[in-house]
C-alpha cells in the first residue's frame, strides 16, 4: 500500500551498529543468583511495598501495590524468597537509591496461578485496571503506565493509532528481534488497544533498516486478519521519537504543551503491545523484557531478561571485552553510564552497551561556541540549542523558557553535531531540572504564604472575638454591680461591693498554681521517659569504656553542659542525644 | 496683546494637563506598594523571623524603605540575595548569618506531652495535635523555621535536613573534568 509520508526537520545519521546484535535469536537468561526489583519503575505515584522479609513470592505475584491511577503495579519476576526490602542502588544518573524488594530466587521458576483475562465479556474500564494490575507500561524508554493512555479523549474523535517500531537508536535491536519472532503476539496486542481507543486507522512505523522485522509484521496483520498498516519509515535519528514518528506517519506536528491526543493521535512502543497482550492471553504480569546486550562484548545478543537481574551478572552472557570500564543503559545517543555495575535491569532498560575507551574513545576538550548553527540544523524539534546553551550556562532560566526548553525531548543531536564538543543536552537537563526545582519551591513559598497569612487573620479573629466576650461579660458584671449597689444603696449596706470582689481574686491564684503544678509534673514525666529510653549501646561497657565515659561526663559537669553529676551517671549519654 | 494671549494659551495648556494628571492620580491608583510585592515574591516565605522581623513581609517592607540591608535572610541563601540585588540595584553582600541546606521539624512522639506551644508558635499551621495529645509536623507544610524548637518544654522536637532522594535530585551544572597527565600521574606514584 502506497501512503504519503511527512518529514520532521533537522535530524542526524549516527552510525547505527545494529547488525552485531541481530545474528542470533531472543534467548532467555539464566536465573541470576539474586535479584533487586525496584518499586518505582514507571512515571507517577511508588508502588507500596506488599511483601514482608521472608515472605515466600511465587513469578508473578504482586510485590508493589499501584498507588494512585497514574501508577502501575510491581510483580516478583521468578519465586523465591524475600529476603530484604530497603534502599538499593538505582540505574539512575544520580547515583541515589531508592526502595526494592530483594528476592532469592529458589530456583524453581513457579508461576502463580496464570488465568488469561476475559477479553470478551470485560468492560474497557476493567481492562484498564487489569493492565495496571499486571504493570503494563511504556517499554520504549518513558515506562508511563500504559492503562493511563488508553482512554479516548472525549473532545477529539482519536484518528490514528501509531505503534512504534522504529528502534532509531544505534545499537539498540530488541525491538527489532521481537518484531521478527513474536509478531503475532505484537499485532494481537495491538488488537487490544485499538478495541479500547477506537481510532480510525492503525499505523505501525518500522524504520526501512529493519526489512525482516517489517516483513513479519506484516504477516502477522495478514494472518491475524486486521487492517493495520505497516509502514517503513526513512532511516533517520531520532525517528523512534514518539512526535517524529507521529510528524512522519501523519503529517500532524504536535504543538507546543499540547498532547498527541489533542490531535487524535496516540502512540504506543510495539514491546508494549507484547506485554499488553501476554498479561491479557496468559495472564502473565510483566516481569521480564527483551535487552540488547552489545558493544564492546564478544557475543552480542537479545535476551529476555527478568526484571531486578543485576547489570554485571547478566553482561556476562555476553562476554565483554577484559578492557570493558562500565555499562551503558540506553543507546549512545541518549543513555547514561550506570552510577555502578552491579545496579537491576528494570522496566525501562533496553539495552546494555559495554562501555570501553578504544569504542567511545573520550571527547576532546569543550570549546567556546562559535554559532555555527548547526545544532539548530539537526535539532528535531527546530528549536535553537546554540541561544538555549548561552542562556542555560549563564543560568537565565526565563530566556531559556522563553526559548522553549521544553520542548526539547534532549535526543542528543546538537551535541552529536557540535563541532565544539559542547555537551548541549547536558545544560539543557541542568536548565530544566533547575526550573522544576524552583517551581515547586515557589509553589511552597506562595502555599506557606497563604498559611501564615491566614494564621495571622485568625488570630485576630480570635483576638476581636476574646475582647467582644470580655467587654460583654464586663458590661454584664457593670450592670449586675450596678443594680447590687443599687439594691445595697437602697438597704444602706455599702461594703458588700468589696466582699463581692474578694472572692474573684482567690479564685485566681489556685488555678494558675494547679496548672503550673500539672505543667512540671508533665515535664517531669517527659523526663523520666527519656532517661527511660537510654540507649543499648551502654549496657555491656569494657572498664576502659566505663572510664572514658565517665571522664566524659565529668568535664561536661564542668563545662555546665550537663545538669549534675548524679544525673548523669543515671543517664550517661541520653541528655546528650536528646539536645 | 500677542504676549497676553501667548500667556492665556500657556495656562490653559497648564490648567488641562494639571487636570488629566490629578485625575489620572486618582482613577489609576496603585493600591499597596508594588515594590514590596516585588521583594516578597524573592523572599522563601518561612516566616522564620531569621532577618529580625516578624515574619516577610515586614522584612520585604523594611528592604523597601531601605531601613535594613538586603542580607538578613539565611533561607533565602546567597541566591536570594542576587535576586534582590537585581531587583532593587543594590550591591551584592555576603550573607549575614551561616547557609544552611533545607530542613524540616520532627516531633519525638514518644516525649510529646501535648502542651500546645510549638502548635502556637508554627507560623504556617504546620503542627496538628490537641491538648494533652500527642502533636505531629506535617512534613509538606513545614517550612524549617525553627520557631517551633525554642517553646518546647520537654525538648522533643529536632531539625531534620531533607535528604536527596530521587523526587528532588537535580541535573549539576556540567563541568569540565579535568584529568592529570598520563605521564604526570606517574610521576606522583613515583
Amino acid at each position: 500500500m502506497l501512503m504519503n509520508l511527512f518529514k520532521f526537520k533537522g535530524g542526524v545519521k549516527p552510525p547505527t551498529n545494529k547488525t552485531q546484535s541481530t545474528g542470533r535469536p531472543i534467548a532467555a537468561a539464566p536465573l541470576p543468583s539474586h535479584l533487586a526489583v525496584p518499586l518505582h519503575q514507571s512515571i507517577g505515584g511508588t508502588p507500596r511495598p506488599v511483601v514482608a522479609v521472608g515472605d515466600k513470592v511465587l513469578k508473578g505475584q504482586l510485590i508493589g501495590e499501584a498507588d494512585g491511577w497514574i501508577s502501575a503495579a510491581v510483580h516478583a519476576p521468578t519465586s523465591g524468597t524475600v529476603v530484604a526490602v530497603g534502599p538499593g542502588k538505582q540505574p539512575h544518573p544520580s547515583g541515589l537509591d531508592a526502595d526494592c524488594v530483594f528476592i532469592e530466587p529458589d530456583g524453581r521458576d513457579e508461576w502463580i496461578a496464570r488465568q488469561p483475562f476475559d477479553l470478551v465479556n470485560a468492560t474497557p474500564d476493567a481492562v484498564r485496571h487489569y493492565l495496571q494490575q499486571s504493570g503494563v507500561v511504556g517499554l520504549g524508554g518513558a515506562v508511563f503506565p500504559t492503562h493511563g493512555k488508553l482512554t479516548p479523549a472525549k473532545t477529539v474523535p482519536m484518528q490514528e493509532l501509531v505503534i512504534n517500531g522504529a528502534e532509531c537508536e544505534p545499537f539498540i535491536t530488541c525491538d527489532d528481534l521481537l518484531m521478527r519472532e513474536r509478531a503475532i503476539d505484537i499485532v494481537r496486542g495491538i488488537g487490544v488497544f485499538r478495541d479500547l481507543l477506537q481510532p480510525q486507522k492503525v499505523l505501525i512505523g518500522i524504520e526501512d533498516n529493519k526489512p525482516e522485522a517489517a516483513a513479519a509484521m506484516r504477516a502477522a496483520v495478514e494472518a491475524c486478519g486486521e487492517d493495520f498498516v505497516v509502514v517503513q519509515v526513512p532511516t533517520l535519528y531520532p525517528a523512534g521519537g514518539a512526535k517524529q514518528l507521529i510528524r512522519v506517519l501523519t503529517g500532524k506536528e504536535v504543538p507546543a504543551a499540547k498532547r498527541s491526543t489533542d490531535l487524535g493521535v496516540q502512540c504506543f512502543n510495539v514491546a508494549t503491545a507484547y506485554t499488553a497482550w501476554r498479561a491479557i492471553a496468559h495472564g502473565e504480569p510483566v516481569v521480564s523484557r527483551i535487552v540488547t546486550l552489545t558493544g564492546n562484548v564478544r557475543q552480542p545478543g537479545n535476551y529476555e531478561v527478568l526484571i531486578g537481574t543485576p547489570m554485571d551478572e547478566l553482561l556476562q552472557l555476553a562476554q565483554p571485552n577484559p578492557d570493558t570500564d562500565g555499562i551503558v543503559m540506553g543507546g549512545p545517543m541518549m543513555g547514561f553510564l550506570v552510577p555502578e555495575p552491579a545496579v537491576p535491569v528494570i522496566k525501562a532498560t533496553n539495552c546494555l552497551i559495554a562501555h570501553s575507551e578504544r569504542l567511545f574513545p573520550p571527547k576532546a576538550p569543550e570549546m567556546p561556541c562559535i554559532r555555527c548553527g548547526a545544532c539548530a540544523q539537526a535539532c528535531p524539534h527546530e528549536l535553537q540549542p546554540f541561544e538555549l546553551y548561552w542562556h542555560a550556562r549563564a543560568k537565565d532560566f526565563g530566556k531559556t523558557q522563553q526559548y522553549h526548553i521544553f520542548d526539547c525531548i534532549e535526543c542528543g543531536c546538537c551535541s552529536f553535531v557540535c563541532p565544539s564538543r559542547i555537551p548541549l543536552v547536558q545544560y539543557f537537563r541542568f536548565a530544566k531540572s533547575e526550573i522544576w526545582a524552583r517551581e515547586k519551591e515557589k509553589k511552597a513559598a506562595d502555599e506557606a504564604k497563604t498559611r501564615f497569612e491566614f494564621k495571622q487573620f485568625r488570630e485576630e479573629r480570635e483576638k476581636a472575638e476574646k475582647a467582644e466576650k470580655l467587654a460583654k461579660a464586663a458590661a454584664a458584671q457593670a450592670a449586675k454591680k450596678a443594680a447590687e449597689a443599687a439594691a445595697a444603696a437602697a438597704a444602706g449596706d455599702a461594703p458588700a461591693v468589696a466582699v463581692a470582689e474578694k472572692p474573684a481574686d482567690l479564685t485566681v491564684d489556685p488555678a494558675e498554681a494547679a496548672k503550673k503544678a500539672a505543667i512540671a509534673a508533665a515535664m517531669a514525666r517527659a523526663k523520666a521517659q527519656r532517661e527511660a529510653a537510654q540507649p543499648k549501646n551502654t549496657d555491656a561497657l569494657t572498664p576502659e569504656q566505663a572510664r572514658d565515659m565517665a571522664e566524659i561526663e565529668a568535664r561536661r559537669v564542668q563545662a555546665g553542659i550537663a545538669d549534675a553529676p548524679a544525673e548523669a551517671a543515671a543517664a550517661p549519654t541520653a541528655t546528650k542525644t536528646e539536645e | 496683546m500677542d504676549i497676553l494671549l501667548a500667556i492665556a494659551i500657556m495656562a490653559l495648556g497648564a490648567v488641562v494637563l494639571g487636570a488629566a494628571l490629578g485625575f489620572a492620580s486618582i482613577k489609576f491608583k496603585v493600591e499597596g506598594d508594588p515594590l514590596v510585592e516585588k521583594i516578597e515574591a524573592i523572599l522563601p516565605q518561612t516566616q522564620c523571623g531569621q532577618c529580625g522581623y516578624p515574619g516577610c513581609k515586614p522584612y520585604a517592607e523594611a528592604i523597601a524603605k531601605g531601613e535594613c540591608d538586603i542580607n538578613l535572610c539565611p533561607p533565602g541563601g546567597m541566591e536570594g540575595v542576587q535576586r534582590l540585588a537585581d531587583l532593587l540595584g543594590r550591591e551584592v553582600k555576603p550573607l549575614e548569618a551561616e547557609e544552611k541546606p533545607k530542613q524540616v521539624a520532627i516531633i519525638d512522639e514518644n516525649t510529646c506531652i501535648g502542651c500546645t506551644l510549638c502548635i502556637q508558635a508554627c507560623p504556617v499551621d504546620a503542627i496538628v495535635g490537641a491538648a494533652k495529645q500527642m502533636h505531629t509536623i506535617i512534613a509538606q507544610q513545614c517550612t524549617g523555621c525553627e520557631l517551633c524548637l525554642p517553646p518546647c518544654p520537654v525538648e522533643c522536637i529536632r531539625m531534620e535536613v531533607i535528604p536527596e532522594t530521587l523526587d528532588n535530585w537535580k541535573w549539576k551544572f556540567p563541568v569540565i573534568e579535568i584529568k592529570a597527565a598520563p605521564a604526570q600521574a606517574a610521576a606522583e606514584i613515583v
